[in-house]
C-alpha cells in the first residue's frame, strides 16, 4: 500500500503477451484507472495456461484484488488455466477474501429506476390517501374539540397561552411592518394614478377597502403560515422523531388533546387581533404617504376611509382570519403526525405544510372573494 | 518495540472556553495494532479521535498521522491524507438521500477513476466484506437495523481501504449477539486488509476481545496506557477503578483468549 506524500503516483498498467500478463504499479482504487476496464475486456493471446505476473505491482488493495479476480474467473470461463506469479502472501490472503466476498457479476443490480406511469400512480395514490388522512384528522380534532368544549375541565390552559404568546404576541413586529409596507407601496402606486386625474383625496378609498377587505387577512395570514404553521409542523414533527408523541400516548395524554387544540384556540383568536393590527398599520402607511406624497392631512384620510369602507368590509376582512387559523393550524399540525421516524423528514413535511397551507389560505380566500361579491356584500 | 509511528499526538491540548479537555496529551497509535480510547463520559474520547482523524484541530499540540503534521497541510494535501483514513461515525453518518450500495459507493465516484460498473461491484463487495446480505445493498438508511448501519458505514468507511481505521462507539446501541460479530468483524476486517484502527469504546467485552493497546482518559490526562492485562493489574487506583469494576471484571472472566 502506498504511503502519501511520497509522490510515486505513476498510473496503474498491464502488458499482455503470449500466455501471460504483466500487472504493473500501483492497482488501488485510485491508480486503477482505465486498468479495471482493459482487464474486463482484453483478450490474451495463446492457447495453454496464462501467466498473472504480479512482481511488478507497486501497491494493490481489494480494488486491485478485484480486478484480478475477474480476471482469473474470465480466464478460466474461456478455458484458460491461470497461476499467479510473484504473488505475496499478503496479496494472496487479500485476493482470497476477495475471491470469497466478490458479488456474483450478474448480480450487482442497478438501482430500480421507476417510470413516469409509476410516478404518477403513486402521486396520486399518494395524494388521496393523504386527504382521507388529513379528512380524519379534522374529524378527530373536532370531536376532541367537543368533548374539550363539554368539558372545559379537560383544557389545557398552559401550552394555549404559550402558543398564544408565540404565534401571536412575537408575531407583531413583522406583521406590523410588513403591512405598513404594503400599505406604503398601495398608496404609492396607486397616488401615482390617482393624482393624474386630481383625484388624490380618493387614495384613502383605495388604500382602505384594500387592505381591510383584502390585503391585510392575507398577508397576515401568510406570514403566520410562514412563521408559526412551519413551527408547529417542526414541533409535532420533532416530538414524533424522538417518541415523545409515543410517550404521551403511554401516559393516556391524547395527542390530539394535548398538542392540536391548544394551538388552533390560540391561533383562532390571535389570527384575527393580529389582522386588526395589520389593518391599523396597513393604514397607517397610507397615512404617511399621503400627507407626505400627496398633500392629504391624515384628519382628511381618516375621515375618507371611515365613509368609503362600509363596516361589511371590515368584518369580513376580519372575518376570514379564523378560517384562515383553522387552516394553518390544521395543515401545520398534521403535516407534522405525517413526520416518519427520521430528521430530514421533518424538514420535508415542514416545507410541505408551508406550501400547502399558503396554497389553501389563498384558495379559501379567492373563494371567499367570489361568494361575498355575489352575496352582494 | 521498533514498529512503526502511525499517529503520533505530541502535547495535544484542547480548551472549549474555559473547560480543559485534553492537557498535554502525548501518544502513539503503531502500524497494525487496534488501538482503543477509554474513559468516563465527557473525558473527551471522541474529542480526540476526531483530533487524529482530521475532523477537529485541538488548539495547541501536534497530530502527526502516516508521517505527515495533520494540521500543517494544505487543502490539498489534507484531502490527500483523508483518503488513507476512514471513519466510522457512532450514529453510522449514512446519507439519508442514498441507498447503502451508493452511500458505499460515493468515496469511490469522488476519487477514483472508475467505471460506474466496477464501482458498483466494488461497492457490493465491501457491503459483502462486512456481512451485509446482498438484499440489503437496495435499502436506504432509514429501513436499517442499528446493527445493519455500523456494517453499512464500515462498508463505507473502508471504501478506498484506508490505512488507518477510526471506530466511534462501533458496538455501542448493539445486542449482544451483533456486538460479539462486530468484533469479530473488525479483528477479520484488520488482519485482512492490514488495517490501523483506533477505536472509541465504553464495552468491556469488546475491549478484552479486540484492543491490542487501551489508553485510560481521566481529568483531561493519560491515566493508563497498556494492553488490557497490564491495565487490570495496575496499582494505579483510578485506573483500577475503571477495569476492576464489577463490569469490567464479569467480561474479563466472559472472555476467552483464543
Amino acid at each position: 500500500m502506498e504511503r502519501p506524500g511520497k509522490k510515486q503516483q505513476q498510473v496503474a498498467g498491464m502488458r499482455i503477451a503470449t500466455d501471460r500478463v504483466d500487472c504493473l504499479g500501483p492497482w488501488t482504487a485510485t491508480g486503477l484507472g482505465q486498468v479495471a476496464w482493459l482487464a474486463s475486456r482484453a483478450s490474451v493471446p495463446g492457447a495453454g495456461t496464462v501467466h498473472i505476473d504480479v512482481t511488478a505491482l507497486t501497491g494493490i488493495d481489494s480494488a486491485g484484488a478485484l480486478v484480478l479476480h475477474r480476471l482469473r474467473c474470465r480466464l478460466e470461463r474461456e478455458g484458460r488455466g491461470t497461476v499467479f506469479d510473484g504473488l505475496s502472501e499478503a496479496m494472496g490472503s487479500l485476493l482470497d477474501l476477495v475471491a470469497r466476498h466478490a458479488p456474483a457479476e450478474a448480480g450487482v443490480a442497478a438501482p430500480v429506476r421507476r417510470g413516469y406511469l409509476e410516478d404518477l400512480g403513486r402521486l396520486s395514490v399518494g395524494l388521496m390517501g393523504q386527504g382521507a388522512g388529513f379528512l380524519s384528522f379534522i374529524g378527530r380534532t373536532a370531536i376532541t374539540a367537543g368533548a374539550v368544549f363539554v368539558g372545559p375541565r379537560r383544557a389545557r390552559w398552559r401550552p394555549f397561552f404559550k402558543n398564544l404568546e408565540a404565534s401571536g404576541y412575537r408575531a407583531l413586529p413583522i406583521v406590523g411592518l410588513l403591512a405598513f409596507l404594503l400599505g406604503v407601496v398601495i398608496a404609492y402606486q396607486g397616488g401615482v394614478q390617482l393624482r393624474q386625474y386630481g383625484a388624490n383625496v380618493y387614495i384613502a378609498d383605495l388604500v382602505g377597502l384594500a387592505m381591510l377587505r383584502e390585503l391585510a387577512p392575507l398577508i397576515t395570514a401568510i406570514i403566520v403560515a410562514g412563521r408559526t404553521g412551519a413551527s408547529f409542523t417542526a414541533e409535532i414533527g420533532t416530538m414524533k422523531v424522538s417518541d415523545e408523541i409515543g410517550a404521551l400516548r403511554t401516559m393516556g395524554i391524547d395527542p390530539v388533546e394535548q398538542l392540536v387544540l391548544p394551538k388552533l384556540a390560540a391561533l383562532v383568536i390571535a389570527l384575527p387581533l393580529l389582522t386588526v393590527w395589520a389593518d391599523f398599520m396597513g393604514l397607517f402607511g397610507g397615512v404617511v404617504i399621503a400627507n407626505s406624497a400627496l398633500g392629504l392631512s391624515p384628519a382628511v384620510f381618516v375621515e375618507r376611509v371611515g365613509e368609503s369602507v362600509s363596516l361589511a368590509s371590515y368584518v369580513i376582512g376580519v372575518g376570514k382570519a379564523p378560517v384562515f387559523a383553522a387552516i394553518i393550524t390544521g395543515i401545520g399540525c398534521f403535516q407534522g403526525f405525517r413526520v416518519t421516524d427520521s430528521a430530514e423528514s421533518v424538514g420535508r413535511q415542514t416545507t410541505v405544510s408551508v406550501v400547502q397551507s399558503i396554497f389553501l389560505v389563498i384558495v379559501v380566500d379567492a373563494v371567499f372573494s367570489v361568494v361575498f361579491s355575489e352575496m352582494g356584500l | 518495540m521498533n514498529r512503526e509511528v502511525v499517529v503520533d499526538v505530541r502535547e495535544l491540548t484542547m480548551r472549549y472556553g474555559r473547560r480543559l479537555v485534553h492537557d498535554r496529551i502525548s501518544l502513539q497509535v503503531y502500524r497494525g495494532e487496534i488501538f482503543a480510547i477509554v474513559g468516563g463520559s465527557g473525558s473527551g474520547k471522541t474529542t480526540l479521535m476526531r483530533e487524529m482523524a482530521l475532523l477537529q484541530r485541538p488548539t495547541s499540540g501536534r497530530v502527526s498521522v502516516l508521517g505527515r503534521d495533520a494540521y500543517a497541510l494544505s487543502e490539498r494535501e489534507s484531502l490527500a491524507l483523508r483518503q488513507h483514513i476512514g471513519v466510522l461515525f457512532q450514529h453510522g453518518a449514512l446519507f439519508s438521500e442514498l441507498t447503502v450500495a451508493e452511500n458505499v459507493a460515493v468515496p469511490l465516484r469522488e476519487h477514483t477513476a472508475l467505471g460506474s460498473a466496477f464501482i458498483n461491484e466494488l461497492a457490493m463487495l465491501k457491503i459483502a466484506l462486512t456481512g451485509l446480505a446482498h438484499e440489503s445493498a437496495q435499502l436506504y438508511p432509514s429501513q436499517l437495523s442499528g446493527g445493519m448501519i455500523k456494517r453499512a458505514g464500515l462498508a463505507r468507511a473502508i471504501a478506498l481501504d484506508p490505512e488507518l481505521l477510526f471506530l466511534d462507539e462501533p458496538v455501542s446501541g448493539l445486542d449482544p449477539l451483533s456486538a460479539d460479530a462486530l468484533d469479530e468483524l473488525i479483528l477479520s476486517l484488520k488482519t485482512a486488509l492490514g488495517l490501523t484502527i483506533v477505536m472509541v469504546t465504553h464495552d468491556m467485552d469488546s475491549l478484552w476481545r479486540v484492543a491490542d493497546r487501551v489508553v485510560l482518559l481521566g481529568d483531561g490526562r493519560v491515566l493508563g496506557e497498556g494492553s488490557m492485562d497490564e491495565l487490570a493489574r495496575s496499582a494505579d487506583p483510578a485506573v483500577r477503578r475503571f477495569f476492576r469494576s464489577p463490569r469490567s471484571r464479569a467480561a474479563h472472566q466472559a472472555w476467552i483468549p483464543v
